[in-house]
């Protein structure tokens, strides 16, 4: 009975996949793809990753579903997707297939037990503190994936500001163009993000014992900020604040300043002193949901493109 | 009791899911926006209602049931504003059915 749903699921996200490819609207590809990212985060809960579950929710697909929502809607009418020539489209599509064919090879001919971290980790999980693996592998044993993975998110933020006019510069992004006010979406923005706040916090809370985190959290509080900037309830922030732009770096700075205490505590970079480990692991995650929340918000909001303050 | 809770369990699941046909059903066949979102309300509302509830003899204890619960709502109240903001634009002529 599972097989068959699994089976099912398998092949609704490949029609999904393909209805994504071939359609001719850059509105409808959107829309297909956030279908297909709903579906692959179902896909994952199947395979037991609730937590990569919900950042493919969170992040996949509704921060970058509003993302692509605004980029198709700001391409100009008509959004015919532009077609290629016969030649780069079959070269792209034998590349692709060649990335399929390497994947399904790699999954059906594994080594049997398939070579695996998960003894080590569950063995080192203990020292800790966390009681879910998976943030436990995110902040200690790969901590410095996870810290470069915040300063790339800095990163492309500044790529997008740097493409904001001169005359704008330290200025605010209009994240959606101010209209007649939507009572509908105001009584939406007013209740719906103390409720959104509480889960976004529990989210990241929970994540040291349970799926969750700070990057799913983070994608929360961003949704309810964007939802009342959308209503019209809150204006965007300037991008030339100081203190917007101290909360943008808090997170990779307190990770880079735990991590080098960690020469003096603990004897080694991003090493935590062990009877501290999961004090410091959640201020550090607790300094990044404010990073992530921002940067997620910004990013969606695109380059600043007014001097003033509406 | 135990069997009680699967019969329970199976006919309000089976149930929902028959609104969520309905309303699948509704969505593909009926001629305008403003029915079809008719259609898919309904299933949002009811279908997942059910499913709900059918579910709720398998929670842990009355936390679990409400945070259920409240799931139920929150889909609610944003699949009620959604039919909403999709109805005020298509009546406005913004979308084209």
């Amino acid at each position: 009975m599972t097989m068959a749903f699994d089976f099912g699921l398998g092949l609704l996200v490949l029609v999904v996949a393909g209805w994504t490819i071939a359609a001719q609207k850059a509105f409808a590809a959107v829309v297909g793809f956030v279908a297909y990212g709903i579906l692959l985060a179902l896909v994952w809960v199947r395979l037991s990753a609730v937590d990569v579950a919900m950042t493919e929710a969170a992040i996949g697909t509704g921060v970058t579903g509003v993302l692509l929502l605004r980029a198709a809607m700001r391409t100009p009418t008509p959004q015919v997707v532009e077609q290629s020539s016969q030649t780069v489209r079959a070269v792209a599509a034998v590349l692709c297939l060649l990335v399929t064919a390497a994947l399904a090879t790699v999954v059906l001919y594994a080594t049997d037990p398939a070579p695996s971290l998960a003894p080590p980790v569950a063995q080192a999980l203990p020292a800790t503190g966390l009681g879910n693996p998976v943030t436990a592998v995110l902040m200690a044993f790969r901590a410095v994936d996870t810290f470069l993975e915040k300063v790339v998110l800095l990163l492309a933020l500044i790529g997008v500001w740097s493409l904001s006019p001169d005359r704008a510069w330290g200025g605010a992004p209009t994240l959606w163009e101010p209209g007649p006010r939507d009572e509908v979406l105001v009584f939406l923005a007013r209740v719906l993000p103390p409720v959104g706040i509480l889960v976004g916090l529990y989210i990241f809370w929970t994540g040291a014992d349970h799926p969750g985190g700070a990057f799913q959290g983070g994608a929360i509080l961003a949704a309810m900020w964007m939802l009342t900037m959308m209503a019209g309830l809150a204006d965007e922030p300037l991008a030339g604040r100081a203190l917007l732009r101290a909360a943008l770096i808090a997170g990779p700075t307190t990770f880079l300043t735990v991590g080098l205490a960690g020469f003096v505590t603990a004897g080694a970079f991003l090493a935590y002193p062990e009877a501290y480990s999961k004090v410091l692991i959640i201020a550090i995650e607790a300094a990044m949901i404010v990073t992530i929340a921002l940067t997620l918000t910004l990013l969606v909001a695109g380059p600043p493109d007014r001097g003033e303050l509406r | 009791m135990s069997i009680m809770a699967d019969v329970f369990t199976i006919l309000m699941v089976i149930a929902g899911a028959v609104f969520f046909l309905a309303g699948t059903v509704g969505l593909l066949r009926f001629p305008d926006t403003l029915t079809r979102l008719h259609a898919l309300t309904k299933a949002d509302n009811l279908g997942l209602g059910l499913v709900v509830l059918g579910l709720l003899p398998w929670m842990d204890g009355p936390l679990g049931a409400l945070k259920l619960l409240s799931i139920w709502l929150l889909v609610q109240f944003a699949g009620a504003t959604t039919a909403q903001l999709i109805a005020r634009l298509a009546t406005r002529g913004r979308i084209t059915s």
